[in-house]
């Protein structure tokens, strides 16, 4: 781990009362910089905070927003919640399925695309809603996610 | 004291107190899993719903607290109803395998849905599997049965000390891990008893017995000098497994896992019949053949050129009945302290844990000095962290430098350090000055030395000059690691008016003035010393005592006698025999009664209950059984200085100090694990 990473982190800390607090930051903070939290990134991070490792297992492993595994170049992560699923989301999990030509949980062999689904992103008013790396996409329906597959895919070619 | 009804009676419990604690006291079972009454409340079973009145759904009573005027039911329709449904639930996703469940006839999973659970199973789709964890040589984990109780990882974080467990992933997909490592703890045996269902078993234990065909025995351990309470376990003769038996002012529930799991010790290296060494080798011998060749030895042998020596397991009753008969034939060289300790027993004060072990509770500064008590005693360790996480007790340390789990201030390693807080001149002396009751505990690291006497003397000039000792509190305590010690200060076997103790024993064998030495269970001694002495081993294991002896007596291990011991605090307790010993062996008291004949010296008593009776009478502590006899605050120790070499701990590896746990397997494969640094191969698989 970089000497920066451990100072952001180190400053982290002081903003909470116990050491244990700053381990979500934390490893918000390094996920920036690694494909993946693995073993050792955890190992690192529990040395850095100075906490017993398993503490920092419990929270990366538990939160849906820390990826233990790898994770394509862009991570499209769709709410099947209540006001998603009554809105068809289940119908677009299988249009995404088929689309990408995996299942859910799987990354495409380019490496491009990681399809998951997650529990409610609070944005209820406009379901169904995808969640690409850090973007909203609301109001979705198979035609839109047609095109913004296609879209997804000219931002990587560029 | 809020007042609340509970299934229509009324009762006035404490503030504070959870609903559960309130029906407890009512005399309303509650069903529970997650709830542990030493642990943090975490409310994650459910099972404990009861109804409220006034709320809309079922409370979870474990994490509700007692206010004025509830209305609590525990047995109406709608409780039974959710009661079914946890249950169902939590069954959804439990093997169906408590035929080969090694939790089976003792489970609360199995108790519970026979009591409160459904008759018949609704769900036909996959179960989940999970896969075992590493755990080390002593837990053996099936992680489907478990049901995310979260109990195992609050006792490791709370009472042990080690967060190694921790609760991963989410919803259907949490388990229990460790990470691969072994639980490094004295006390991880507890995970598997407050475990609820079968994921963590006894590994040593796996496959071997059933509950119900189990003989239980009350009696008392003897692996270290606390005295925990146990009840041993055995089917015919063999001890099957050793479990920790309630007692609030020792061991809690707990216990360590030496006292739980040296007991396949007992069946290794047993000596079974007399033996008599001939040309230089043991040879089988009758009973009649080995009193003969003691009866031989002594015959004109003067009195001052016999020795006997007690070991750490020994009982009061045997210990007394040797002290009688070398009385008899003129020896005063007696001595139980066979690491030669100097320890004074002029008054009881002086060698007793005085504040008594539940009294670790009431102190706000300690002084460690010479002990690791992590090891030496793992469940005094226990309260301290205990009474360290409730109340941040400070502990200033001198001796060893160890992690016991809490924090403690490290102040040096030998007496220079213990001096300079005596006088002061440490930043401890003012944490003690200022304390309402300080404590300080001298541990054998620091008396079992040659100095030991002086070391004595200045801990209680330190424990008088910050007030240590008043009317309702005594905070001097020593620490002892043999449960036979304080016995055997008690009943005085020491050396007597001229006679010798264990240096000079040891010396006066080399250099031939002692001719005989009888070593009732002492194996901790240097053998090498002894010279040219005929010596007699009584004792149960072949272990170094047996290994140098010229007759070897077999006797009784602890669990196969009813004796009486001392425990560190002073307190007399009774161990009860659970099965007979192996062969030709005895019970100890009556080996040296029927040798006491042989040699001329009759005792006289013929059965338990007459030499008890001769015991109380000559040393009236002995009387009062559970109880703690305080002593005299008088003056103590001995004039000298002190050397400058460290306070070093007396036991170098916890999970081998005596002939029991040396001879036990699973204490070896321990020692490789925890103390050497190797870790047996983890897997994946079942085994």
């Amino acid at each position: 781990m970089q000497v920066e990473m451990k100072d952001q982190i180190n400053a982290v800390v002081g903003r909470y009362q116990t050491r244990r607090s700053a381990i979500m930051p934390a490893l918000a903070l390094v996920q920036e910089s690694v494909d993946r939290l693995h073993g050792d990134v955890l190992k690192e991070v529990a040395d850095v905070l100075e906490v017993p490792e398993i503490w920092v297992y419990e929270v990366a492993t538990f939160y849906g927003m820390f990826n233990t595994e790898q994770v394509g170049k862009f991570h499209l992560q769709l709410c099947t919640n209540v006001s998603c699923m009554l809105a068809q989301a289940e119908r677009l999990l299988q249009h995404l399925e088929s689309q990408l030509h995996i299942s859910k949980g799987g990354t495409t062999p380019d490496g491009l695309f990681t399809l998951s689904t997650v529990e409610c992103l609070g944005s209820c008013d406009t379901a169904p809603v995808l969640m690409v790396n850090q973007d909203y996409h609301e109001n979705l329906n198979e035609h839109r996610i047609d095109e913004l597959l296609v879209q997804l895919k000219r931002q990587a070619a560029t | 004291m809020p007042k609340l009804t509970i299934d229509d009676r009324e009762i006035e419990v404490p503030s504070g107190l959870t609903v559960l604690q309130a029906c407890e006291l009512a005399g309303v079972e509650i069903p529970r899993f997650c709830y542990h009454e030493r642990l943090s409340v975490a409310g994650n079973c459910r099972m404990c719903l009861v109804e409220m009145e006034r709320a809309p759904k079922p409370i979870a009573s474990c994490a509700m607290p007692v206010g004025e005027g509830m209305v609590i039911k525990t047995d109406t329709p709608t409780v039974h109803k959710a009661r079914k449904g946890v249950m169902e639930f939590l069954l959804i996703n439990h093997p169906l395998d408590c035929p080969i469940c090694d939790q089976g006839g003792e489970c609360d999973l199995q108790d519970q849905a026979m009591a409160f659970g459904f008759d018949r199973g609704r769900y036909a789709e996959n179960k989940r599997a999970v896969k075992e964890k590493f755990m080390g040589p002593l837990i053996k984990t099936i992680m489907t049965r478990c049901i995310q109780c979260t109990r195992c990882v609050r006792f490791s974080t709370e009472i042990a000390g080690v967060e190694e467990i921790g609760l991963v992933n989410r919803g259907e997909h949490a388990e229990i891990t460790t990470l691969e490592k072994a639980v490094d703890s004295e006390l991880s045996g507890n995970l598997v008893d407050v475990c609820p269902v079968g994921a963590l078993t006894s590994k040593p234990y796996a496959f071997t017995a059933r509950p119900w065909e189990l003989r239980k025995t009350n009696s008392v351990d003897v692996m270290d000098a606390v005295g925990s309470n146990i009840r041993v376990d055995t089917r015919g003769r063999e001890v099957m497994r050793v479990q920790p038996r309630l007692h609030e002012d020792i061991n809690e529930e707990w216990i360590s896992d030496k006292t739980r799991h040296a007991c396949d010790g007992l069946g290794r290296q047993r000596i079974d019949q007399p033996y008599v060494r001939r040309d230089g080798k043991l040879v089988p011998a009758s009973w009649e053949e080995a009193f003969g060749a003691i009866a031989s030895k002594m015959d004109g042998l003067a009195g001052e050129k016999m020795a006997a020596i007690a070991g750490d397991l020994c009982d009061a009753e045997s210990m007394f009945a040797l002290k009688q008969m070398m009385n008899g034939l003129g020896s005063e060289n007696l001595d139980c302290r066979q690491d030669g300790a100097k320890l004074d027993a002029s008054t009881r004060a002086a060698y007793i844990f005085n504040s008594s072990i539940a009294g670790i509770e009431a102190a706000d500064a300690v002084l460690l000095v010479g002990t690791n008590p992590r090891w030496e005693a793992p469940l005094i360790n226990a309260r301290l962290r205990k009474r360290f996480l409730a109340s941040g007790l400070k502990i200033g340390m001198i001796g060893p430098q160890v992690d016991l789990t809490y924090q403690v201030e490290y102040l040096g390693a030998g007496g220079e350090t213990l001096k300079d807080v005596a006088e002061g001149r440490s930043s401890f002396s003012d944490i003690l000055k200022n304390a309402e009751r300080p404590m300080i505990i001298v541990g054998m690291g620091a008396l079992a030395r040659t100095d030991g006497g002086a070391v004595l003397a200045l801990a209680r000039k330190l424990a008088d000059e910050f007030g240590m000792v008043s009317d309702d509190w005594n905070g001097f305590n020593v620490l002892h690691t043999a449960a036979s010690r304080v016995g055997g200060l008690d009943l005085g076997f020491l050396p007597g008016e001229g006679g010798r103790d264990l240096e000079s024993i040891l010396d006066g064998a080399g250099k031939g003035e002692i001719e005989l030495v009888y070593l009732l269970g002492a194996d901790e001694i240097g053998m090498n010393n002894l010279g040219k002495a005929f010596v007699v081993y009584q004792g149960h294991h072949g272990d170094a005592g047996a290994h140098r002896a010229d007759v070897v007596l077999p006797g009784a291990a602890y669990t196969e006698k009813n004796a009486t011991y001392v425990n560190t605090e002073g307190r007399v307790q009774l161990g009860r025999l659970a099965g007979f010993p192996p062969g030709d062996a005895r019970e100890d008291w009556t080996i040296i009664r029927a040798l006491s004949a042989q040699v001329g010296e009759g005792l006289p008593y013929d059965n338990l209950g007459q030499l008890r009776q001769k015991l109380i009478e000559a040393h009236a502590v002995f009387a009062a059984i559970d109880q703690v006899q305080p002593g005299s605050w008088t003056d103590f120790g001995a004039a000298g200085d002190l050397e400058a070499a460290p306070f070093a701990s007396p036991v170098a590896n916890f999970y081998m100090t005596d002939p029991i746990s040396r001879a036990s397997d699973t204490m070896a494969k321990c020692t490789e694990a925890f103390v050497l640094g190797k870790q047996e191969g983890a897997t994946g698989t079942d085994g």
